[in-house]
């Protein structure tokens, strides 16, 4: 079955059977391997993307129920709060061994784009949805509020 | 015949760029055909001198003696010949070669600045490729703490030497003494004009050069060091915040299927009648493929069932949940960690195997003004990278090539060519990116999964391990159970101390039956402990292993040290002192140990003794540092406490300190964490400190809340909810590092964060309610044993 998705401003036809989590449509079928997998059961945040830019987890939305939405996924989220997350990012080498990372940067963009100054249990509250098994979260917490200046 | 000195990197990944160094060699086998000098000049415009223009060394138009081989081939540490490690391209790129795998320890940043700055490179040229699985690197098992360690020497040699080489060829080229010329960020100049050479230039010529000598080698003076113990930046994170870079599940491969696998859930359980009628109606479903039965031992072997093929990762599993497969009950069946901790307990108290002693512990203990003891227990834990492990395979019915998250591509080589009965030289083993492994993934048993499938089905496969594979077929740390015992004497001073510990050893996944605690894992935190007591034993007791027992980030230094400095509080609070006093006191003069001489057999992460000795003096400084930090001895607010605990492992030695806050209902919080590390020369501060967060949360984690129970020899842990991990809402609220400034030999970083935070964390909680911790978790994944008692009630309780 062939559905249309626009991601990251892209439109893409897509084949693949009904009920296909965005996940694994962006990772075996568009080759954007970007967003990770990492329980598929919506725990750990791994896999998450921006739907009409809010933070969504990719591994249990189906891809054929999204309808005309718009898709961002860590190959092409831009925008101040994404430039401004990178930087730090890369300022401080907030990653170790970057795997969660897709996820963290698309949830710490979506927290700075609504909130440009979050406090510290902000951070935590948006945050606390994506594990990291190397954990930085010290560096994520320091990194967002940098960014946020 | 020069492709030992210069240029050449053998083991260019494809996920990499191709190493064009290759391509510099090619030209230089053609040496002999004399070129007319055409000087055409390259644009190097030096600041200051502006008018200069490089000229383009021609090198076939130079006469040279034929170089002999490499001298380099056996330094300490293995190989340090240039171009094993080393390729400047014309462009004036660097490419060095790292053999260790990338997981979050940045040792591609780490090898590049050791390689870089003997070498004299300019940062921003250079570039990294990812070896291939082969023994011409020496050891490339990426566990233990010791990429650093092991190569430190040998990559200073191998980048000091090249630059020599890049100066001694503009020396002949100049027709100057190579002493009037020297190097620095990738050009070479000289001291009668002011003239330059670039590295990518000068890179033919030097190839054509003899290797130094190591005696001829001079290594900078650390005071000159550019990048050595500098902050400097990660080369993979900035492709990271792009979503860029290749781990083992992300590779793709033409035509390539998707596989999961479901396994039998007992270790050597068998797979009966499969029924899949339903699995291949799935869309996208292509085929079943039934995986050999494995038997003992263990060792990396997979561990048999069904595996389901599809077009997407997604049906694949979706065909999974629709198999239906008989397993058939297999010797594990009965393994209920309930009843096993219950008989791990009981042989605790009986007298054990002596692996150490001093004095007599028996005759003191029986006089002894004070006797304490406790058992402590601690379950199995899961590694769960976030990353599970993930594979493809490609066989062409004569070479199999692979690309996988693996920890040791060597070892993932051989496993492939023993149990796939192919001669080792037709497998390539391409070591990806790997997201996470914490031990887990020098265990190439899902490659092996990979291989076999693609064997069935003729196309590349990838295996990709979900997170309920990943937990419920692991390679687990091993569940423990340990006794202590001490005698204090009329001041409270310990006089003898007996330590037992049993636990399943990592060989029983290897030898079968083999139920016997290894040298190597008492030496993590057993045998090696520092205490200064006149009456020390330290014994064993054995245990069977029922699951693959294998290495998780710093081993048995995790239960060793939750409760060897779990009881050294204890001892302080019978004594009536205070914990980091009593500590100290436990540790005593300033020292160098070797447990061999008390009938130990110590391996110390095999390290000399002479090179790494026991300082029980930096025992004492990190102690001593991370209690300044912390403020030790501070009012604290009602159910605030702090909690120290020390360790040395994998030759680094690391002081922390825990502060917890306990809320009237039992809720526990982490305002602080201090840490104080002692791990000889750092490549990487900020690095390090990474390290130092990251293994000691992983350590918060593993002790609040890990926790992996088996019933009825299946595993019952599934996914995150049940299989609970720490989360940023209840990471600490404030972090402090300190690294001891040492020119002492690097020391591992990568594991010895762990071992000290869960006991540091324990005596905390101690100090904050009274409750003493003696079973592991803390919290547990359902928050059971969340309610922890407030220092009232729990003082009610004594
Ligand atoms: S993979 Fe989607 S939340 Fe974990
Ligand atoms: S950086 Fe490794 S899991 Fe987060």
């Amino acid at each position: 079955m062939t559905t249309t998705l626009n991601i990251n401003g892209k439109t893409e036809t897509v084949d693949a059977a009904p009920g296909t989590p965005l996940l694994w449509v962006l990772r075996d079928h568009l080759k954007m391997t970007g967003t990770k997998f990492g329980c598929g059961v919506a725990q750990c945040g791994a896999c998450t993307v921006h739907v009409d830019g809010s933070p969504t987890r990719s591994c249990i939305t189906a891809h054929d129920t999204l309808g005309d939405v718009e898709i961002t996924t860590i190959e092409g989220v831009t925008g101040n709060a994404a430039d401004a997350i990178r930087e730090v990012w890369v300022k401080n080498d907030v990653p170790q061994c970057g795997y969660c990372q897709s996820g963290q940067i698309m949830a710490a963009t979506a927290l700075l784009a609504e909130n440009p100054s979050p406090s510290d249990a902000d951070i935590d509250v948006a945050m606390s949805g994506n594990i990291c098994r190397c954990a930085t979260y010290m560096s994520i917490r320091r990194a967002i509020k940098e960014a946020a200046g | 015949m020069f492709l030992h000195n210069i240029g050449i990197i053998p083991g260019g990944t494809k996920n990499s760029a191709p190493a064009s160094g290759e391509r510099v060699i090619t030209n230089l086998s053609r040496r002999g055909f004399v070129v007319g000098s055409s000087l055409f000049v390259v644009g190097v415009a030096l600041a200051g001198c502006s008018s200069y223009e490089e000229p383009k060394i021609d090198p076939n138009a130079i006469e040279l003696p034929e170089a002999g081989p490499s001298p380099l081939t056996e330094v300490k540490g293995g190989d340090a010949t240039p171009a094993l490690w080393i390729a400047i391209e014309e462009s004036g790129t660097v490419k060095i070669t790292c053999h260790r795998s990338e997981m979050g320890q940045q040792v591609w940043t780490s090898m590049a600045q050791i390689v870089a700055d003997e070498l004299e490179a300019a940062w921003d040229k250079v570039e990294i490729v990812q070896a291939e699985g082969h023994e011409r690197y020496g050891d490339q098992n990426t566990d233990g703490s010791r990429s650093v360690r092991y190569n430190f020497h040998r990559l200073r040699i191998a980048g000091a030497a090249m630059k020599q080489m890049l100066v001694e060829a503009a020396a002949v080229y100049w027709k100057m003494k190579p002493s009037e010329c020297s190097a620095a960020q990738g050009l070479v100049s000289n001291s009668q004009n002011s003239d330059t050479l670039s590295y990518g230039n000068l890179a033919k010529l030097a190839a054509r050069l003899q290797v130094p000598e190591e005696t001829d080698v001079t290594l900078k003076d650390p005071k000159d060091w550019r990048y050595i113990n500098k902050e400097i930046p990660s080369l993979t994170i900035p492709r990271i915040t792009r979503g860029e870079g290749t781990f083992g599940i992300d590779v793709d491969r033409p035509g390539m299927v998707h596989a999961v696998v479901a396994r039998p859930p007992q270790l050597f359980g068998k797979t009966g009648a499969v029924r899949d009628a339903d699995t291949l109606a799935i869309p996208g479903v292509v085929q079943t493929v039934k995986l050999p039965d494995p038997s003992a031992p263990a060792l990396f072997q997979p561990l048999g069932g069904v595996a389901v093929v599809a077009t997407d990762t997604w049906a694949a599993i979706q065909g999974r949940n629709a198999l239906e497969v008989n397993w058939i009950d297999g010797p594990n069946a009965s393994y209920d960690s309930e009843t096993f901790a219950e008989q791990m307990k009981q042989t605790a108290r009986r007298s054990g195997m002596v692996r150490r002693k001093r004095g007599n512990v028996a005759s003191d203990l029986a006089s002894a003004t004070q006797k304490i003891e406790a058992e402590y227990y601690a379950p199995h834990l899961s590694q769960s990278p976030m990353e599970p492990p993930a594979a493809t395979a490609e066989w062409d019915g004569e070479k199999l090539e692979c690309w996988a998250c693996v920890q040791d591509p060597q070892a993932t080589r051989q496993t492939l060519s023993d149990l796939l009965k192919i001669d080792k030289e037709n497998i390539t083993v391409h070591a990806t990116w790997l997201g996470g492994a914490f031990g887990r993934k020098s265990k190439p048993d899902f490659v092996v999964e990979a291989a076999l499938i693609a064997k069935e089905v003729g196309k590349p496969v990838k295996v990709t391990w979900t997170r309920e594979d990943e937990v419920r077929h692991g390679f687990y740390h091993s569940v423990s159970a340990q006794r202590l015992e001490a005698g204090l004497d009329a001041n409270g001073k310990c006089t003898s101390y007996l330590h037992r510990t049993v636990f399943p050893p990592i060989a029983s996944t290897f030898v079968p039956g083999m139920d016997v605690p290894t040298d190597g894992e008492m030496g993590l935190g057993a045998t090696d402990v520092p205490f200064a007591m006149p009456n020390l034993q330290v014994e064993s007791g054995n245990a069977k292993g029922h699951v693959r027992i294998g290495w998780l980030r710093s081993v048995s230094n995790i239960y060793h040290a939750f409760a060897v400095q779990s009881f050294a509080a204890e001892m302080a609070h019978a004594a009536g002192k205070d914990q980091k006093d009593y500590l100290l006191e436990l540790i005593g003069d300033a020292r160098k140990i070797d447990p061999n001489a008390e009938g130990a057999t110590y391996p110390n992460y095999d390290a000399s003794l002479e090179e790494y000795p026991i300082e029980t003096a930096r025992l004492t400084n990190v102690v001593n540092k991370v209690s300044d930090m912390a403020k030790w001895g501070r009012k604290m607010p009602a159910g605030h406490g702090l909690g120290i605990a020390v360790h040395r492992s994998f030759l680094s030695y690391i002081a922390t300190i825990v502060e917890v806050a306990v809320t009237p209902e039992g809720t526990l919080t982490i305002p602080g964490v201090w840490l104080a590390v002692d791990s000889g020369t750092v490549i990487n501060p900020r690095h390090t400190r990474a390290q130092m967060e990251g293994g000691t949360i992983y350590g918060l984690s593993n002790a609040l809340f890990g926790e992996i129970t088996a019933k009825n020899g299946a595993i019952v842990q599934e996914n995150f909810p049940s299989w609970r991990v720490l989360r940023m809402e209840e990471a600490p609220w404030a972090f402090e590092v300190e690294i001891i400034k040492s020119n002492s030999a690097p020391a591992g970083v990568g594991e010895p964060a762990t071992p000290p935070a869960a006991p540091a964390l324990a005596n905390a909680i101690f100090n904050a309610t009274g409750h003493r911790i003696r079973t592991l978790p803390i919290i547990g994944a359902n928050g059971s044993r969340l309610t922890l008692p407030t220092k009232a009630t729990a003082q009610a309780e004594e």
